[in-house]
């Protein structure tokens, strides 16, 4: 072995060490972190209206965190999680409402568009346990399905991503089309209660809040679980070397379910959140456009990064949100010039900057 | 790993097609148990189609037993389930993970689903055993992509270990070697057939007549002649497919192109 070899050998080893030594460490600091930038500094330096906000973007960022994991870590670029979204969004909306309206009580709007009773496979949604069982088994379901058909049938890349897009767009279509029973384009909205709390009460509006903190921060400990375990390793030979992993016996279609059904109940759980927090639910929210947002953030962010998705999002929201108010005509341009900047200087998303610099230095040099 | 009786494989009448092209015809094959074969061939004879065929993943007809199993249209991770294993002419190991990560993903096939979710503590004694068989132990905390050219083939070779495959299916292993790593290899290959049966496709002649048990040469799709080096090397059959010239001539040229393919 020469020299440099045996240099690069001990430098593994010692990375080696670093990597059991510190992971530890900086789990239990960067928990403590976010917990108290969410629960304590958050609340304390927002505006209401700010707060507000911030609260949704926490919905989108949990979309943010379950694409991660699908397209970051299993290669599958998923242009359609609006799907799961919306059906956590719409299982949700359609519980409030009923809540809303009382036992055997009728949801306002159905009088209004439809024939003013309340459709078969509603009833199911007065339960709050069905809801909540619907919210996630339902995703889980409809994730393991599909996703199973088509990672079998060997669908990749380009194809999965249009594939999952087209379901969405035709997902929005059906939910526009059925106003009687969906509210139609304008979706559902004017919610008052929240499993029995007041959605008025300021008080409960940051109790919903630090539910949406605490449930992020939990998807994003879930994803690092995953990402550390032996499933993740395997996740990953599967999105660089799928032939390899049949080869080792393993069943690839099986492996990126797995992953894709994760990431879906996770865009469904923020979709079931998102409702509550603001106040609507409706098909722009969950179509082709906010489909391709949740993905923009994650790219920019880093999307095979663990915090890079989660803090992308997070931050092409606000920054969004700062723009849309202040100048709303040129949100759009900017945005896509952010994706082609960052992208096209760093192909990873952000969270890749520190690499790339130290690389650069160590090149000069 | 190692004790248990290794078996033979049986081919009769492979046929394989392309789209109305037939790219290997009546193959019959027997390979014993134990044995280190060798299949050799000028370029597109169908070599690498007939592995393709007994691993899943073209479509064969006739028959290909091992172990009492039908290989021939079974999905390729059932075929992997039952004890076969293959490389490809490009090394293909998971060039982001370690060469402990590979090896331990390869052993993953007879774990219980479930230690998916745990963490890797600690290194499994078969990938310990086959670290060792193939020398790779120094390199176990290297990203398998770092490592040379025949490093990324013994990695393989390993993977193949913990997965306890019984019938090795090897595509060009040595292609692109020194010579040095040649002799490490056929070494290597050596140790593993005792206990198992070992199909190698190589055109070196020089690596054949040191490492061979038998050879099986195949041309446009076909077996032309099976037997020892030297009686094969004699074939007047075989000596003209290699256009005529002794066996050695187009030794040279196989090896050129597998290291063009390798550098490239
Ligand atoms: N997927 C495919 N579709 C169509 N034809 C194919 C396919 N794979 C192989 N062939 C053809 O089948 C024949 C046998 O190819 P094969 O790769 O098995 O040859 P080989 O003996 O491995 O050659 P080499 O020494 O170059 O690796 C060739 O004529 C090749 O062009
Ligand atoms: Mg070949």
């Amino acid at each position: 072995m020469s020299t440099a070899e045996r240099t690069a050998v001990t430098a593994t080893r010692t990375r080696g060490l670093r990597r059991i030594l510190r992971p530890r460490a900086r789990l239990w600091l960067g928990t403590l972190a976010a917990a108290l930038i969410l629960f304590v500094v958050a609340p304390a330096a927002l505006s209401g209206y700010q707060f507000g906000l911030l609260a949704q973007f926490l919905c989108y960022a949990m979309v943010a965190v379950g694409i991660g994991l699908a397209w970051g870590q299993g290669g599958m670029l998923t242009l359609g999680q609006g799907l799961f979204f919306g059906i956590g969004g719409y299982a949700m909306a359609m519980h409030l409402q009923l809540d809303d309206a009382g036992p055997g009580g009728v949801p306002a709007f159905m009088s209004l568009y439809g024939s003013g009773t309340v459709p078969a496979w509603w009833e199911p949604f007065r339960d709050p346990w069905i809801t909540i069982g619907t919210i996630i088994l339902l995703p889980a379901a409809l994730a393991a399905l599909l996703g199973y058909a088509i990672f079998a049938r060997r669908v990749r890349g380009a194809y999965f991503a249009i594939l999952s897009q087209a379901l969405v767009a035709a997902f929005a279509i059906l939910l526009i089309g059925q106003q009687a029973s969906t509210g139609g384009s304008t979706g559902l909205s004017n919610f008052r209660g929240f499993f029995g709390y007041s959605l008025a009460d300021p008080l409960n509006q940051r109790l919903l809040f630090f539910l949406a903190a605490g449930t992020l921060i939990g998807m994003v400990l879930l994803v690092r679980l995953l990402m550390r375990s032996r499933y993740g390793e395997l996740l990953v030979a599967t999105r660089d070397q799928e032939m390899r992993v049949r080869f080792l016996g393993y069943n690839p279609a099986l492996v990126k379910t797995v992953a894709f059904v994760v990431s879906s109940v996770f865009a469904a759980v923020g979709g079931a959140l998102f409702v509550p927090i603001a106040g609507i639910i409706s098909p722009s929210d969950v179509a082709v456009v906010p489909s391709i947002m949740f993905v923009a953030g994650v790219a920019i962010g880093g999307r095979a990064t663990l915090l890079g998705p989660v803090l992308g999002s997070l931050a092409l929201s606000w920054v969004g949100a700062q723009l849309q108010d202040n100048y709303p005509s040129v949100w759009s341009y900017f945005q896509g010039a952010l994706f082609v900047l960052v992208l096209g200087f760093l192909p990873q998303g952000f969270a890749t900057l520190g690499g790339v610099l130290r690389r650069r230095k160590g090149d000069s040099r | 790993m190692t004790t248990t009786r290794p078996l033979a494989l049986e081919v009769t009448g492979l046929r394989v097609e392309f789209d109305g092209f037939v790219a290997v015809r009546d193959v019959d094959l027997t390979v014993p148990a134990g044995e280190l074969r060798f299949l050799i061939g000028p370029n597109g004879a169908g070599k690498t189609t007939v592995i393709d065929a007994l691993t899943g993943l073209v479509r064969g007809t006739g028959t290909a037993r091992f172990d009492g199993h039908e290989l021939l249209g079974r999905p390729v991770h059932r075929l992997v389930r039952a004890g076969i294993g293959r490389t490809f002419q490009t090394a293909s190991v998971f060039e982001g993970h370690t060469v402990l990560q590979n090896l331990d993903i390869a052993a993953g096939l007879h774990r219980r689903p479930t230690t998916l979710l745990r963490r890797r503590r600690g290194v499994p004694e078969e990938v310990l055993r086959a670290l060792d068989t193939v020398g790779l132990d120094d390199l176990a905390d290297r990203p398998a992509g770092e490592l040379a050219h025949g490093q990324k083939q013994w990695l393989e070779i390993g993977m193949l270990l913990v997965q306890d495959a019984r019938l090795l299916l090897l595509d060009e292993p040595v292609a692109g070697m020194s010579g040095e790593e040649r002799a490490a290899t056929g070494e290597l290959l050596r140790r593993i057939s005792r206990d198992r049966t070992v199909v190698v496709v190589e055109h070196d002649m020089e690596f054949l007549r040191n490492y061979a048990d038998t050879v099986t040469v195949m041309h446009r799709g076909s077996i032309l002649a099976e037997g020892g080096v030297d009686e094969v090397q004699s074939d007047p059959r075989v000596i003209e497919v290699y256009l005529g010239a002794p066996l050695d001539a187009p030794t040279a040229t196989a090896t050129a192109r597998a290291t063009g393919r390798e550098t490239r």
